[in-house]
């Protein structure tokens, strides 16, 4: 699939946004005062950046409030349902934390399960797709959360809960590629059933529909050079999990973590989840491909 | 709401004959002709006189060799246009409610005026049988000629889609699938017409119907070299005589 820069942009920072919004609702920190306006204005912040990314990809954005409508059937629709909602939930939590230095716990908790949930429903986006065999399946809303998980306990420079989060970031995406290497061999989907000529032969492409490229070539048959991914997943892997959970890990305990620490931990998980992502776009094969004498 | 009709009354759809399409793309130049003119926006084309010219198309020709495990391999033209699915992914994932199966005929619309343009829809399809216009930015797809089928100011003959009307080889056939008499449910009966990908479990409406064996030479001909070498053996009439005359000479 075609790694489009701005459902990158939007992924990693509304996850982290969302994740951010969701521990402060969860009251795993609390903060009062200038503090609050600081990381609930940074959980906001990120979270309406990455809407603003998201906007970016519609072909139409003008229209964007008809996607409100069909939450019944889509799990788009339902993310902008529920993002909404959770910004709103948490409006309260954070002008009470700012203003009276009095949060309202039982509210954020609602909002954090609505970010999360947000979380989930921009996952299962993917992971509904039968089209994309490495993206329908279990380990897609599994990695996402973590994703969101491990990013709001990093940013609240957590030093026990966010190693631990991303150690599990970590073997999520092992997993993510090892299960999805698989997925599309394991599918079954081939040239001749895409065609239904199997029961005649094998197939083969002879001469394609158009001699140029077109929106579905462009859309849904993105090649990566193997040796480029092998490269990125080790990149994602050290960038986004490893080198920021040993940054916390070292932390002497009981301290807080020092702010170049926690900044180069943040940076460099951002850049991790950023090439994660793109990774999680390009290597995903469309079944489409098939008749274009792909796979 | 972007929910799937629970049944539809009829279900209108294509049968394509693969064994008698002559991949002549005809039904691809009358589908753009029809679509461009017709329902919602313009099928672009960009760069269309330049080094890289692309367009929007609703119905693509594929060819493809098939190589059976004995004999010799078979060229297969293979058009491909919206199955209009039973089960389409395409109408469910839609966030708008801009996609849409009809209940009355089955047929999968999308309506242009809510079309954000997010392009979800074309990932769920697994036939890449939507294309988002490159100048219109909404989403384009076989209407099935909704304006064309049921439109009264067409000659009752012209009353069926723009790429069935044209087929000069009569490989495609448009008709109620639903009904089991209907003359396209017969011709998919008698020629064991099939889904693609069924495994994706979208139910397709349109059916195509497989290529006929071919037959195999048992045995080579008689002097075959005959065949091959030009020969003035056995020549009648005029050029017999002026042939044998000639020879005399
Ligand atoms: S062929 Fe594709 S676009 Fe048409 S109904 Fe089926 S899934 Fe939808
Ligand atoms: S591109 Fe248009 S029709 Fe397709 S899912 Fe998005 S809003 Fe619906
Ligand atoms: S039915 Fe109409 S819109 Fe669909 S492929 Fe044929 S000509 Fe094109």
């Amino acid at each position: 699939m075609h790694p489009a820069p701005s459902l990158i942009a939007f992924s990693v920072l509304s996850g982290l946004g969302l994740g951010l919004l969701a521990m402060l609702g969860l009251g795993l920190i609390v903060p009062t005062g200038w503090a609050a306006f600081l990381w609930f204005g940074l959980g906001y912040a990120l979270t309406l950046c990455g809407l603003g990314a998201s906007a970016l990809h519609l072909r139409h954005p003008e229209r964007a409030l008809k996607a409100f409508t069909q939450w019944r059937t889509s799990w788009l629709s339902r993310e902008a349902v529920l993002a909404l909602a959770a910004l709103l939930l948490i409006a309260p939590h954070a002008a009470g934390s700012v203003f009276l230095a009095r949060p309202m716990p039982a509210l954020g908790l609602v909002a954090a399960l609505m970010a999360l949930l947000t979380v989930l429903a921009t996952a299962m986006i993917y992971a509904q797709l039968r089209t994309v065999p490495r993206w329908h399946h279990w380990s897609v809303p599994v990695l996402f959360l973590l994703a969101a998980f491990a990013g709001g306990l990093l940013l609240i420079g957590s030093t026990t809960l966010a190693p631990l989060a991303l150690a599990l970031l970590a073997v999520a995406l092992l997993a993510h590629w090892m299960i999805g290497d698989q997925r599309f061999a394991g599918a079954g989907h081939t040239g001749e059933t895409a065609t239904g000529l199997g029961p005649l032969g094998q197939v083969r492409q002879l001469e394609p529909p158009h001699t140029g490229t077109n929106y579905l070539l462009r859309e849904m048959a993105h090649v990566v050079a193997r040796r480029h991914a092998i490269k990125l997943r080790v990149l994602a892997l050290v960038c986004a999990a490893v080198l920021p959970m040993l940054l916390l890990v070292l932390t002497p305990v009981g301290q807080p973590v020092s702010p170049p620490v926690w900044a180069l931990a943040v940076a460099l998980h951002v850049l991790g989840m950023l090439a994660a992502r793109w990774l999680f776009f390009a290597e995903a094969e469309h079944v489409m491909g098939l008749y274009y004498g792909r796979h | 709401m972007t929910d799937l009709p629970a049944k539809t009354d009829r279900k209108l759809g294509l049968v394509i004959d693969l064994d008698t399409c002559v991949g002549c793309h005809a039904c691809v130049v009358a589908c753009k002709g029809w679509n461009t003119e017709n329902y919602g926006t313009a099928l672009s084309d960009t760069d269309a006189y330049g080094a890289a010219p692309e367009g929007t198309f609703l119905n693509r020709v594929h060819t493809y060799e098939v190589t059976p495990p004995q004999g010799a391999p078979v060229v297969v033209h293979f058009p491909k246009s919206c199955l209009h699915c039973e089960d389409a992914p395409c109408v469910t994932v839609c966030p708008t409610g801009a996609s849409y199966k009809r209940a009355e005929d089955g047929i999968v619309l999308v309506n242009e005026e809510d079309c954000i343009g997010c392009g979800l829809c074309a990932w769920a399809c697994p036939y890449g049988a939507r294309e988002m216009d490159a100048v219109a930015g909404v989403m384009k797809k076989c209407t099935l000629c909704v304006d064309r089928i049921y439109n009264e100011n067409l000659a009752p003959e012209d009353r069926e889609p723009a790429c069935v009307r044209t087929c000069p080889a009569g490989a495609r056939h448009f008709g109620d699938l639903g009904d089991p008499d209907s003359a396209v449910s017969r011709l998919v009966a008698d020629r064991g017409g099939i889904d693609l990908m069924p495994e994706q479990g979208t139910k397709p409406v349109n059916k195509y119907l497989p290529p006929r064996r071919r037959d195999h030479l048992t045995a080579p001909p008689e002097n075959l070299a005959a065949l091959c070498e030009p020969s003035t053996q056995g020549l009648g009439g005029f050029l017999g005589w002026l042939d044998r005359t000639l020879e005399k000479l």
